[in-house]
C-alpha cells in the first residue's frame, strides 16, 4: 500500500499531518504518540519575538466544537531553533514550520531564519493574524496582501511553501488562485471559523477576546465545502483541515479532493488520532482494492443520483 | 503519562450532593502522586472535550475521583454504571509532595467544597513525622466531604455542620487559640476562598500553595488554553495543566 505524498522534493510518509497549535512542538507527547507514524507535524505558530498570547479564559466548549483565542502564544523563532529544533530533528517525520507574523517583513525574516536550518522541511504560513500596520485586520481577508506575502516568501525559499487560508471570506477560491499564481506549493484549508459564545448568567462572552476561532467536528461541513471550492479553483494540492476525528472524516476530505489532511482539535482529546486515522485510511483502501491511498483523492461522484436513504447513511 | 480505557468499579454517594467514582488502573496506582489530576473523556461523542478531575484517593489499584453534578460532563459521568469503561489520560500536572520540605513544620490542608478532592490522597501519602491540620469548608453540610481525612475541622457558611462561618474564620480562631510553628498552607477550593487564604497566609508570614482550577481541553500543554497570569518574572503566563495545577500563591495573580 502506497501511503506517501510528495510536495516538491519532500516526501511525507503518509497523508496525515497534525495541525499547528494542536501538537505543541512535538515534545509534549512522546509517551502518548508514535510520532514516526505521522506524515508530519505543523509546528505551533512561530513569530520573530516570543508572544504571551491572550488573557484567560482562552477556550470554551461549544456544540461539537471548541472556541479558542490563544493569541498565537509561542516561544519565538530563536528559542525554537535553539531549544526545540534539535529534538525535532530526531523525529522520523516531516517538520513543517508554521509562521505567524504581524507584518510582511516579519514573515520574511522568520522564514529566512528557519530556511537556513536543517530539520525544517517546509513552511505553512498562517495569514489569519492581525496586520498591525493596517489597523489589525487579518492579512488573510485581503487577496492583494495574501498575494504579496506568497510572492515575498516564495523568493526566499526553495522548500515547500504552504499557505493556510481562512474560511472567513466570501470566496476562498479567489485567495487560492492568488497563492497559486505567486508560486505556493500547496494550500491548507481551513483555519478556524470566527465564532462566539455567551455566558447568560453573567451576560459576558465566554472567552476573553469576545470572538474566537471555532474548530472541531462542528466545522467539518464548512471545511469540506471550502476544500471543494478550492480544489475546483486551483491545480496545486490542498491539505484538508477541519473537524477530523476519525479516518472516515479524513476519507471525506480526500474524496472531495484534498491531497493530505491535518488533525487539529481531535489531538486535544486523543493525541494519537493522527496515527489511527492514517491506519484507518490504509485499511479502507486495502479493502477497496486500492494500492495507493492517493487513489481516493478527488473521486467525488457528483453525477450520481443520491437517494434520501443514502444521504442519511 | 498514559491514555487508557478503565473499568468503573463502583459509585458511592458521599453526601446528597457529592459522588465518588472508583475505577481500576494499575498504571495510575503505580505512578500518580497527590495533587495530580486525570483528564477524562466521559463519553465517546458528547461532550467533545475531556474533563479534568483531581485524584481523590488510591487504594491498591482502585483510583477514585469525586464530583457534584453541575455540568454536561458530570451529568454524563453520573449516568455511568459499574463495569462501564471511561477513557482516562494521566497522571497530569505537578504534585503536593514536591512542596513538602524542611522549611516548614505544620501543614494546613484546606479544602473548600468539592475542592477537598486532592486531600485524602495527600493525607495517605504525607510523611508520617510531619504535623497536619485539616480544614474543610462549604456553603452547607451536603457539600462537606470528610472521607479519607484525618480529624477534619469543619466550617459551613450556614452553620449546618461544624463551625458557623467561613473556613478561614475557623482557621484564624484556631491559630489564635493555639499557634502552630512555621505553618504552610495547602489549599484547594473556590477562587474567592483560595484568595482569602492566600492573603491571610501572607499576613502571618506563612507560605501558601493552591491547586488551581481552569477550563482546559487537553490537560497536557498542547492547547495552551488554561493560562494563569504570573505575578512577576519573565513569563507573563503559565499553564495550569502543566506548570500547575499547584502554584505558590504569591507567584500568580489569582483571577
Amino acid at each position: 500500500m502506497i501511503e506517501s505524498f510528495k510536495l516538491r522534493d519532500v516526501e511525507f510518509k503518509n497523508r496525515v499531518l497534525v495541525a499547528s497549535g494542536t501538537f505543541g512542538y512535538g515534545d509534549e507527547v512522546p509517551d502518548l504518540v508514535d510520532i514516526s507514524r505521522l506524515g508530519g507535524i505543523m509546528t505551533k505558530s512561530l513569530s520573530m519575538k516570543p508572544r504571551d498570547g491572550n488573557p484567560n479564559p482562552r477556550i470554551t466548549e461549544t456544540s461539537s466544537g471548541m472556541l479558542n483565542s490563544i493569541g498565537l502564544a509561542n516561544i519565538g523563532v530563536h528559542k525554537f531553533i535553539n531549544e526545540k529544533l534539535p529534538a525535532l530533528r530526531a523525529f522520523d517525520t516531516r517538520i513543517i514550520a508554521n509562521i505567524a507574523a504581524s507584518s510582511v517583513e516579519e514573515y520574511c525574516a522568520v522564514l529566512e531564519l528557519l530556511d537556513a536550518e536543517s530539520g525544517v522541511h517546509g513552511f505553512e504560513i498562517n495569514v489569519s493574524c492581525p496586520n498591525v500596520k493596517e489597523g489589525g485586520l487579518s492579512f488573510g481577508t485581503d487577496p492583494a496582501l495574501v498575494s504579496r506575502i506568497t510572492r515575498e516568501l516564495r523568493r526566499r525559499t526553495a522548500k515547500p511553501l504552504i499557505i493556510k487560508l481562512t474560511p472567513n471570506v466570501t470566496h476562498i477560491s479567489e485567495f487560492a488562485r492568488a497563492c497559486e499564481a505567486e508560486g505556493a506549493d500547496a494550500l491548507s484549508v481551513i483555519n478556524t471559523v470566527i465564532g462566539m459564545a455567551v455566558n447568560i448568567h453573567k451576560r459576558t462572552p465566554k472567552i476573553a477576546t469576545t470572538t474566537g476561532g471555532l474548530s472541531g467536528p462542528a466545522v467539518k461541513p464548512i471545511a469540506l465545502a471550502k476544500v471543494y471550492e478550492t480544489v475546483n479553483a486551483v491545480k496545486i494540492p490542498v491539505i484538508g483541515i477541519g473537524g477530523i476525528v476519525t479516518w472516515e472524516d479524513a476519507a471525506e476530505f480526500l474524496i472531495v479532493g484534498a491531497s493530505m489532511v491535518q488533525i487539529g482539535t481531535a489531538n486535544f482529546i486523543n493525541p494519537s488520532t493522527g496515527v489511527t486515522v492514517a491506519e484507518g485510511l490504509k485499511d479502507f483502501c486495502a479493502k477497496n482494492g486500492l494500492s495507493d491511498v492517493g487513489a481516493l483523492v478527488r473521486t467525488l461522484q457528483t453525477n450520481k443520483t443520491i437517494s434520501v436513504v443514502d444521504s442519511w447513511l | 503519562m498514559k491514555q487508557e480505557l478503565v473499568p468503573i468499579h463502583s459509585f458511592q454517594q458521599l453526601t446528597p450532593e457529592i459522588l465518588e467514582l472508583t475505577f481500576i488502573s494499575d498504571h495510575l496506582a503505580a505512578t500518580a502522586q497527590p495533587g495530580q489530576f486525570i483528564n477524562i473523556r466521559v463519553d465517546n461523542s458528547f461532550p467533545l472535550l475531556r474533563r479534568p478531575f483531581s485524584i481523590f484517593n488510591i487504594e491498591g489499584n482502585k483510583v477514585s475521583i469525586i464530583f457534584n453534578v453541575i455540568g454536561t460532563g458530570t451529568k454524563v459521568l453520573a449516568r455511568k454504571r459499574t463495569g462501564d469503561t471511561i477513557d482516562v489520560l494521566g497522571p497530569c500536572g505537578n504534585h503536593f509532595l514536591s512542596f513538602v520540605d524542611d522549611s516548614f513544620d505544620t501543614a494546613l490542608f484546606i479544602g473548600g467544597g468539592i475542592g477537598v478532592a486532592p486531600f485524602p490522597f495527600l493525607t495517605s501519602r504525607y510523611p508520617a513525622g510531619k504535623k497536619v491540620l485539616t480544614y474543610v469548608g462549604g456553603r452547607q453540610k451536603d457539600l462537606i466531604v470528610q472521607k479519607g481525612l484525618r480529624d477534619p475541622r469543619i466550617a459551613t457558611d450556614d452553620g449546618s455542620l461544624g463551625f458557623s462561618g467561613t473556613v478561614l474564620d475557623l482557621i484564624k480562631r484556631d491559630l489564635a487559640a493555639s499557634p502552630v510553628s512555621r505553618p504552610r498552607f495547602f489549599v484547594c477550593g473556590p477562587t474567592r476562598m483560595m484568595k482569602a487564604v492566600a492573603e491571610y497566609a501572607k499576613e502571618i508570614g506563612a507560605s501558601c500553595y493552591a491547586s488551581l482550577e481552569c477550563d482546559m481541553a487537553c490537560g497536557i500543554g498542547l492547547c495552551q488554553g488554561c493560562n494563569i497570569e504570573m505575578a512577576a518574572g519573565d513569563k507573563k503566563y503559565r499553564l495550569v495543566c502543566k506548570d500547575g495545577t499547584i502554584f505558590e500563591t504569591q507567584s500568580v495573580k489569582l483571577p
